[in-house]
């Protein structure tokens, strides 16, 4: 059994390798230390300054709202795109529209935020709110449409068929049938553009404006300029708030 | 079977780009039939169910139902209903739901709604299944329920697409059972699909038989069986043997060939003339055997080996080598009256069968 | 034909005019001259590909493919072990969960720990103090070592998946008729597994390589004044610098490796 030995220690030594900054960090969050590592005592003095960092908060509901609008617009479109080429059924058409798409994912997100910016700015768009929706709402849609696109070619043809068949039109069919079996799979799309764009620095980083702050900008430039133990309190908030997600969405995979 | 036919189809063709599906069929069906499209894959008749429900379009030809041509007519206003393979019950609904789909999209008053539903369900006996879920359901409820949302609007015809191909043995048979009574019962007609030639005789009155696009043969399944038209039909349903001959003489009633040496006599067709090639097709069910030892006339009785013995249950089945080198098969029900029918490999035995019981087909390249 | 399917090709449309379009013309821009105002102005010039032969150009180009070749190496040398181990254990949603939390966490949270670990005053230099193996702190951070581990450990997860999804679509049928054919487990695996496991290989390999180029913030932390890298330098340029045709010029550069990379993945993945 000394494989088994040696595997297990092997998978939770790398499982380790990737939480240990991450905890530490959650351990220096409760710690009543500005510089320091060593431990001095338990505080809360981080937390409340973090949520006392009207900026940081305020960069935060504006990520989200951002996130929020780009996934919606972007899984809006993408669904509607999507379901209607699939069914109808020409794979070549379908291969056409996701040249694109595909060119868009293998570029890196540094070329992507220097191409928007270019164009951005050639097209007089103002830099703020504006210009990172349209930057998130586009870069979110090609991954949105591949994730769509896979569970999509699951989804059985004939459940179309025998709608028509049975007298619907095409837009009940769409509103009643394929939307409802298709919307675990909309939803996972929306939450994984919400992720990208929550979480996206680079491209931000290149078409953002002064007055429209967003979170990951916000730590960065907390980070560059020497950053406070704030950060560590955001950090096990993070990690919390991942948590939590997790144990509800297993909690609904078990209920079905 | 009453005069006009309930669909008519004239000079149907179907092609996509290059790939000609159907060539210039023209057949009819009645009301109140229970026909069945039977041939391989690939042959077609997915296409032609398609084309008379509306999913597709004809190159050529005409479609009419109830005398009304429907070439244009999209799916929604045909009053022609589909069972899917795999029936597509909506999974996100209860079987309510599902019954009632046809009812809701056309905004019918839900008291009318709940009455119908009720119907339909008590008419495939799934009564109290109204608010299971249609996971919960098994193969033969889900055809069920498939057939309750069908008829809900008694449409007229009713298109089944290969329905039982997807359930075990024992339950494919109850359920053949069932759909044939439904079908009597609700006095509908059903065109089915399938490719199991077994199927297609339990349940038909009428079969289609078709090959690449083309109708090789319509009738009974008596006729398909004992008068089959060609070598396709022949031998696609059911097994047969055959004979490549020449007529050598002829009576009024009688042509005379000889088989492995020895002259068989046949029943006459009648545009035979002496020294036409034919294909002589006999049946292994219609062949009796007889021991060597065992025989009184020696006429009209082909002489082999037994190379092959193969017992099956109800039948015993024999392949027998003649001196043409030909190989025959036989196949005999175990009878309480014979005594114990008793084959040895190498046995020499005797082959027969009444006159009038082959097929004469003429002869084909 | 024409009205039908217009959603698709209005998405299509806005698609190429983000795309496609700054694609064009950042070629476009990197052949002009800069300027203060409208940043670009006419006289054409192939003065900034110049500047890329140039031999402090070089260093950096070297330097970026070096230290994305090593963090590529790195991560398949953890990854490709950790997917292989995780194939057959019990609890494997678990693990994989586990992998994926870190992911969610925002990158440059990770990065930002990676300091706390690395800084003069920081973890390891402290229990190195502690256990007495070090008499003064190491200078850990800000070197090109930082960057090295701040890349790998923050594009690990990016190789696992991809490996392990190569993995698990390995038919293990083929393994299983190996050994019934008498193969012993190290033939099964180089024969067998290794070459099937390759089309996963190369997809995390593409997911590490080009981000290591191009994650500018990691050798911004971690990195000091000599780790800058090709992603770092494109942003001076656009941004500090404002020097748009050169970025754009050192942006089309990068592309063209990328396309490159990328025809030799998928030649190799074809010859699989």
């Amino acid at each position: 059994m000394l494989k088994k030995l040696v595997k297990n220690t092997y998978i939770s030594a790398i499982i380790l390798f990737l939480y240990f900054p991450l905890f530490l960090l959650v351990y220096l969050s409760f710690n009543d230390a500005q510089y320091s590592n060593q431990w001095h005592q338990f505080s809360l003095q981080w937390f409340k300054e973090l949520f006392n960092d009207k900026q940081l908060i305020d960069s935060l509901v504006n990520s989200l709202i951002l996130a929020f609008f780009s996934s919606l617009i972007a899984t809006f479109n993408s669904v509607i795109a999507t379901t209607l080429l699939v069914l109808q059924r020409s794979h070549k058409l379908l291969q056409k529209f996701l040249l694109i798409p595909s060119f868009l994912i293998i570029l890196p997100d540094l070329i992507l935020g220097v191409g928007f910016l270019i164009i951005l700015n050639v097209l007089n768009i103002p830099f703020g709110f504006i210009s990172l929706l349209i930057a998130h709402i586009t870069f979110c849609m090609p991954f949105i449409i591949f994730s769509i696109i896979a569970k999509i070619k699951l989804f059985n043809r004939n459940y179309y068929l025998a709608s028509l068949d049975l007298g619907a039109s095409k837009f009940y069919t769409w509103r009643k049938v394929i939307m409802p079996i298709l919307s675990p799979a909309i939803i996972s799309a929306f939450f994984l553009g919400f992720t990208l764009s929550f979480d996206d620095v680079i491209i931000s980083y290149f078409v953002a404006g002064p007055e429209f702050n967003i979170l990951p900008l916000t730590i960065f430039g907390m980070i560059r300029n020497g950053a406070t133990p704030e950060l560590n309190a955001l950090c096990t908030m993070t990690l919390l708030f991942s948590l939590i997600l997790i144990i509800i969405a297993q909690y609904k995979l078990r209920k079905s | 079977m009453p005069s006009t036919p309930l669909i008519q189809i004239k000079n149907l063709e179907k092609a996509y780009g290059k790939h000609v599906i159907l060539k210039n069929l023209s057949f009819n069906i009645f009301s109140g039939e229970f026909l069945t499209l039977l041939g391989p894959s690939g042959c077609g008749k997915t296409t032609l169910l398609k084309l008379i429900s509306g999913f597709e379009t004809p190159c050529k030809g005409i479609i009419k139902i109830d005398n009304v041509t429907v070439n244009n007519l999209p799916p929604q206003k045909r009053n022609v209903h589909t069972i899917f393979q795999n029936y597509a019950l909506f999974p996100h609904m209860n079987v309510f739901e599902n019954v009632a789909f046809s009812l809701r999209c056309k905004n019918i008053d839900n008291q009318i709604v709940i009455s119908k539903v009720h119907a339909a369900l008590q008419l495939v006996e799934l009564s109290h299944f109204g608010n299971r879920n249609i996971q919960e359901l098994s193969g033969g409820q889900q055809q069920r329920v498939a057939i309750a949302r069908a008829i809900i609007n008694q449409p007229k015809i009713l298109l089944l697409d290969e329905p039982l191909s997807s359930l075990d043995y024992q339950l494919r048979k109850k359920m053949q059972m069932e759909l044939k009574n439904l079908q009597k019962r609700l006095n509908m007609t059903f065109i089915f699909v399938t490719h199991d030639q077994e199927e297609a005789l339990t349940m038909s009155d009428r079969i289609i038989i078709f090959n690449q696009g083309k109708i090789e043969q319509i009738g009974s399944p008596y006729d398909i069986y004992e008068n089959p038209r060609n070598l396709y039909v022949a031998q696609f349903v059911g097994e047969t043997n055959i004979f490549n001959i020449t007529v050598q003489s002829m009576t009024n009633e009688h042509i005379y060939t000889k088989i492995s040496g020895v002259t068989i006599c046949c029943k006459r067709p009648f545009n035979a003339c002496n020294g036409d090639p034919m294909h002589l097709l006999i049946r292994p069910e219609n062949i009796s055997v007889y021991h060597a030892d065992k025989i009184e006339n020696l006429t009209n009785k082909l002489v082999g080996t037994i190379i092959d013995i193969t017992y099956k249950g109800p039948t015993i089945d024999l392949n027998v080598l003649l001196e043409s080198g030909q190989i025959v098969a036989t196949s005999e029900f175990f009878d309480e009256d014979h005594e114990k029918i008793d084959y040895k490999l190498h046995e020499q035995v005797y082959l027969e069968w009444p006159v009038g019981w082959e097929v004469l087909l003429p002869y084909e390249h | 034909m024409n009205t039908k399917n217009i959603f698709p090709k209005i998405i299509v449309s806005w698609l190429l005019i983000f795309s496609l379009l700054p694609a064009i013309m950042l070629v476009g821009i990197s052949l002009l001259t800069p300027d203060i105002s409208s940043m670009v102005h006419l006289p054409v010039t192939f003065s900034h590909y110049k500047n890329l032969i140039d031999p402090l150009f070089f260093r950096i180009a070297v330097r970026s493919f070096f230290l994305a070749g090593l963090t590529t190496f790195f991560c398949l040398l953890l990854a490709y072990p950790f997917a292989f181990f995780i194939l057959n254990i019990s609890h494997k949603s678990l693990v994989i969960i586990l992998i994926l939390i870190p992911f969610w966490t925002s990158s440059l949270i990770r990065t930002y720990a990676m300091v706390d670990l690395l800084k003069w005053h920081g973890t390891i230099n402290n229990i190195l103090l502690k256990l007495h193996l070090i008499s003064t702190p190491l200078s850990l951070l800000y070197s090109n070592y930082a960057v090295l581990t701040g890349l790998v450990y923050n594009l690990l997860p990016f190789m696992i998946l991809p490996i392990y999804n190569g993995m698990q679509s390995i038919d293990q049928k083929c393994i299983d008729a190996a050994r019934d054919l008498g193969a012993t487990r190290l033939q099964i695996f180089v024969k067998v597994f290794w070459p099937q496991s390759q089309k996963g290989v190369i997809n995390g390999v593409l997911m590490v390589l080009l981000p290591a180029m191009t994650l500018f913030y990691i050798p911004n932390i971690l990195g000091g004044a000599k780790s800058i890298l090709i992603g770092n330098l494109i942003q001076n340029e656009f941004i500090f610098l404002n020097n748009w045709p050169q970025g754009a010029a050192t942006s089309t550069f990068l592309s063209i490796i990328l396309v490159i990379f990328f025809g030799i993945s998928q030649s190799k993945g074809m010859k699989n």
